[in-house]
């Protein structure tokens, strides 16, 4: 049995070195996809401190209403703008709501705060939009159908353009997030609230603006890993499992890091297709479900702070 | 209420020994050494930054340091743990009031008592039998320490809700809960007028005639520093730069350069 | 003016230490318990009793166990539902094995199989908090959610994928399974939240008690008093788990009746404890109820209530409008008293020693 666990599944990618590549193009998929989740996070911690339990339902919600506008008969690039009105609205109305109230309060009442938010969100978005699957408006968009083939090392991989068009879109948006948080003003007073609320309202940083300028930026994290995401499988909130994956990555990567959170999510999803594809089998399959929640694990034990994040030092 | 040991009063209970702490870059302590004598009242003071809370938590065994040892009731060790502190017998308040916030005066003074709780988990679970009566002679003790630090009327008061000086003599009573025979006290005295300086001054003596506890005192005010201690340690950016009688350090030039200053 | 305590003098310390040390505190007691086990049996509809008291109970058990472990040590646990699951199942299997024995026996005995688990799944609380713990906690809520699928021997190979709960009996009257009344079961049930609950009680009063929330409050200064985190963490979330436990085995004999697991113990229903305990109060018993009760009573009330006086609601419907209504409520509490209502309920007997001449 040791042969199993510890040998074979070594053998069987060696063997086939195609299907390996697949499943690691497979895993670097997700991986792009939870990391993009991941960023919406760092992005509100960042920035607030808030740990955002909600950004996955963000996402779905961003998704369900650019369908949902769509499906009323709104054109494709209206409903990207309009969604993108919606979620400045959502980002105002929770800064308003939830954040301002609870300004002081330690980090883990806004922590629980957030899970009130994303019951909310879920049910708005039912509510609204119904609860069955979706289709997202790929094609609509002008995004890549189709696959391409390559046949290499001895086989073949197929690789979904969609997905090439994903890893590019969000390599884009994580470089204009790093250069926007280095080189702007506004990028500058996000990383001050970020280090103390107290401290950035003495030099006069309006904290209601910044908080809805972030989760607005979140929003619009949120609105193309939605886009991106639905175009490969329906849009539901059975995501909203999938959404907490984002987690492990944040772990792994550090809550404060933007090239973390990419680091974070490729480790996570390569790490979990490997195993699903190569160990699944030995147990029954289904191990991704919670793979990515035990890698997360062990590095906590090791690494509390996570591959980039900022090391915590206790004081008294 | 004095614990029997083979150290008699004027007997070094601690010593460290060329000690030195780094956190990263940032050298925190270097290269200290003094000690401390059973019965009495060692102050150590300096600047803000010379490193004398992180000397306390040293010797607390919160921080581990990266050379030097720490003697204890004869036993030598190159770092200290904190359970093994808190069993031997050291106690200590600290610089921001580390109370629990969540419970009042007395549980939080009953929580000192812990270490000296025995009673099984089968029989918490009924709470009435040996549980129960376990509890009350604690409480009985508690209460003692509730009497001698004058706290009775904020007994059932959550410690969140009381003003500051009440909640340093809070943390004190938690200390002296655990019957320590080394008590650090981190700035008692910070924050308060001038009526509960002397009380609180009042209190540090009572607890060393009554229960002859050795008290290390971290403090800044020089008037409770010279009246209070017997001996006095000056630390600046971490080194030690004196060691003596209040009388002989005050006098100190190199004291008086750093810290003291003179009269105008 | 009614709730006065003047003239009630404690002469000793024990009187002093008692859980209730006001006579009016006693008196409420002993007439919910009077109203638990005499009125709502004699008045309560069987639906009333299967619908709204017997998960009442329930959920009031498990937010108990959450409580515990994050409410008085505040170490956030998200694994609630699996625990509760742990539980279920062990208690279906010890039944299967021995089916001689009680079942209320192996309804208890079964938390000290999640107990075991739930201490395991805790060993990282030693050094991480938080947040971060919360995340630990994920990841065992789904490998035993993932077990609960498949691991087959855990359901006896049942071709349903689920517990098929048997009939059991106590002193002829059977107790689970198809054939057992409401009222039966709700009588367990009653007999061991009532118990689990002195015993809590117990517990958290006392030194161990007193433990937790020292960890919760300030775990540094705890440690440097001689309180040893690892152990008294791995306590909490022992003795939660096995709340936690004996809720899923009481959820799935008592209540369900055997059914779609996935459903019970999913990541849902932690959220759903979660809120209870937070709406209820952070380190409160009596928060428990009161948790339990609001959370439970809003989807019954949708469902059913609002039907009853003529609002027709889709199921569906029923559910997002259940969704929006819990997250709004949590952060209305969070906002407004982040104590809960075990806050909001102490503020009352505050106001009641003065009423009615406020000033």
């Amino acid at each position: 049995m040791l042969y199993n666990v510890l040998i074979d599944p070594f053998v069987q990618m060696g063997a086939a070195p195609d299907l390996f590549v697949q499943t690691i193009w497979e895993g670097l998929v997700a991986g792009v996809l939870y990391a993009l989740i991941a960023l919406g996070f760092v992005l509100i911690f960042k920035a607030s401190g808030v740990f955002n339990f909600a950004q996955g339902m963000m996402v779905v919600f961003a998704a369900l209403t650019l369908v949902g506008l769509h499906e009323k008969g709104v054109p494709a690039w209206i409903a990207v703008l309009l969604t993108l009105g919606v979620m400045a609205i959502l980002a105002i109305a929770v800064e308003r709501i939830v954040l301002r109230p609870l300004v002081n309060q330690p980090d883990i009442i806004l922590f629980m705060a957030t899970f009130g938010l994303t019951f909310i969100i879920i049910g708005l978005g039912e509510f609204i939009f119904g609860g069955e699957p979706k289709q997202m408006i790929a094609t609509e968009l002008g995004l890549p159908q189709g696959t391409m083939r390559f046949d290499i090392l001895g086989g073949k991989v197929i690789i979904q353009k969609i997905d090439v068009a994903a890893a590019v879109i969000a390599s884009l948006m994580i470089a204009a997030l790093a250069l926007f948080f280095q080189y702007t003003r506004i990028g500058r007073a996000l990383r001050a609230v970020a280090d103390s609320h107290k401290a950035a309202l003495s030099v006069g940083i309006s904290l209601n603006q910044i908080w809805a300028i972030v989760w607005f930026a979140a929003g619009i994290v949120a609105l193309i890993t939605g886009i991106m995401w639905g175009a490969r499988s329906d849009v539901s909130f059975a995501l909203q499992v999938i959404a907490l994956k984002a987690l492990p990555v944040l772990i792994l990567g550090g809550f404060t890091s933007i090239p973390g959170a990419i680091v974070g999510g490729l480790i996570i999803g390569i790490g979990e297709k490997l195993a699903e594809f190569y160990w699944g089998p030995l147990v029954g399959g289904g191990i991704e479900n919670w793979v990515a929640y035990v890698i997360a694990l062990v590095f906590l034990m090791v690494r509390p702070q996570g591959l980039f994040g900022d090391k915590i030092i206790e004081r008294i | 209420m004095v614990q029997n040991s083979t150290i008699s009063p004027g007997d070094t209970l601690l010593k460290v020994d060329h000690v030195s702490l780094r956190f990263g870059g940032v050298k925190a302590i270097t290269d200290v050494s003094f000690d401390i004598r059973k019965g009495e009242i060692r102050a150590i003071i300096g600047p803000n930054g010379a490193g004398k809370t992180s000397m306390l938590n040293v010797i607390n065994g919160f921080y581990h340091p990266q050379d030097g040892t720490i003697t204890y009731k004869g036993a030598t060790r190159a770092k200290m743990k904190p359970y093994v502190a808190a069993s031997q017998g050291i106690a200590r308040t600290f610089q921001n009031v580390a109370l629990f916030k969540g419970m009042s005066t007395l549980d939080n003074i009953m929580v000192g008592r812990t270490l000296k709780m025995k009673s099984s988990f089968f029989w918490q679970i009924f709470r009435h039998g040996p549980a129960m009566t376990e509890e009350i002679a604690h409480r009985r003790m508690v209460e003692e320490i509730i009497d001698f630090l004058e706290i009775e009327h904020i007994r059932k008061v959550p410690v969140g809700k009381l003003p500051y000086g009440l909640q340093k003599r809070v943390e004190l009573g938690r200390a002296l809960a655990m019957e320590p025979e080394l008590l650090l006290l981190d700035e008692p005295m910070a924050g308060m007028n001038l009526e509960e300086k002397e009380d609180m001054c009042r209190f540090i003596l009572d607890v060393k005639e009554q229960y002859g506890t050795t008290i290390a005192l971290i403090e800044h005010d020089m008037g409770v520093v010279m009246d209070l201690s017997d001996r006095v340690v000056v630390l600046e950016y971490g080194r030690k730069i004196a060691d003596g009688t209040p009388d002989e350090v005050k006098a100190n030039q190199a004291v008086i350069d750093a810290y003291l200053g003179v009269a105008h | 003016m009614l709730y006065r305590e003047s003239g009630q003098f404690k002469k000793t310390y024990s009187a002093d230490m008692q859980v209730f040390p006001l006579r009016e505190d006693r008196v409420g007691i002993a007439i919910i318990l009077f109203i638990a086990a005499v009125v709502i049996p004699l008045t309560g509809s069987n639906f009333f009793i299967s619908t709204v008291m017997i998960p009442f109970l329930v959920f009031a058990l498990a937010a108990m166990g959450l409580n515990i472990v994050t409410g008085y040590t505040g170490l956030i646990s998200l694994g609630t539902g699996a625990f509760m699951g742990v539980g279920a199942y062990a208690c279906y299997k010890l039944t299967t094995y021995f089916p001689g024995v009680p079942i209320v026996i192996w309804i208890l005995a079964s938390g000290i199989f999640s107990a075991a688990i739930g201490a395991l799944f805790g060993l990282p609380s030693l050094r991480i908090k938080g947040f971060y713990l919360a995340v630990a906690t994920l990841a065992a809520q789904f490998f035993l959610e993932w077990c609960f699928v498949r691991i087959p021997w855990l359901f006896n190979y049942n071709a349903s994928g689920a517990i098929e709960v048997p009939t059991r009996w106590i002193a002829g009257v059977p107790v689970t399974g198809p054939t057992a009344t409401p009222m039966t079961r709700y009588y367990v049930i009653l007999g061991i939240v009532v118990l689990m609950t002195w015993v809590a009680s117990n517990i958290l009063h006392g030194r161990i008690g007193r433990s937790f929330m020292a960890v919760r409050d300030m775990d540094i200064a705890a440690e440097l008093m001689g309180i040893r985190l690892l152990p008294t963490k791995l306590l909490a979330f022992a003795m939660s788990s096995f709340y936690c436990g004996v809720a899923g085995a009481t959820m799935m004999f008592l209540w369900y009746g055997g059914g779609e697991a996935s459903d019970a113990f999913n990541i849902n229903q932690s959220f759903i404890i979660l809120f209870m305990v937070i709406i209820g109060g952070l380190g409160s018993l009596i928060g428990c109820f009161f948790g339990a009760a609001l959370l439970h009573i809003i989807p019954v009330m949708l469902k059913f209530g609002l039907p009853a006086i003529g609002i027709p609601l889709a199921g569906a419907t029923a559910e997002h409008i259940n969704h929006l209504l819990v997250g709004g409520l949590i952060i209305l509490f969070l906002i407004v008293e982040p104590h809960g209502l075990a806050r909001l309920w102490q503020i009352t007997k505050q106001k009641l020693r003065t009423w009615p001449f406020p000033y």
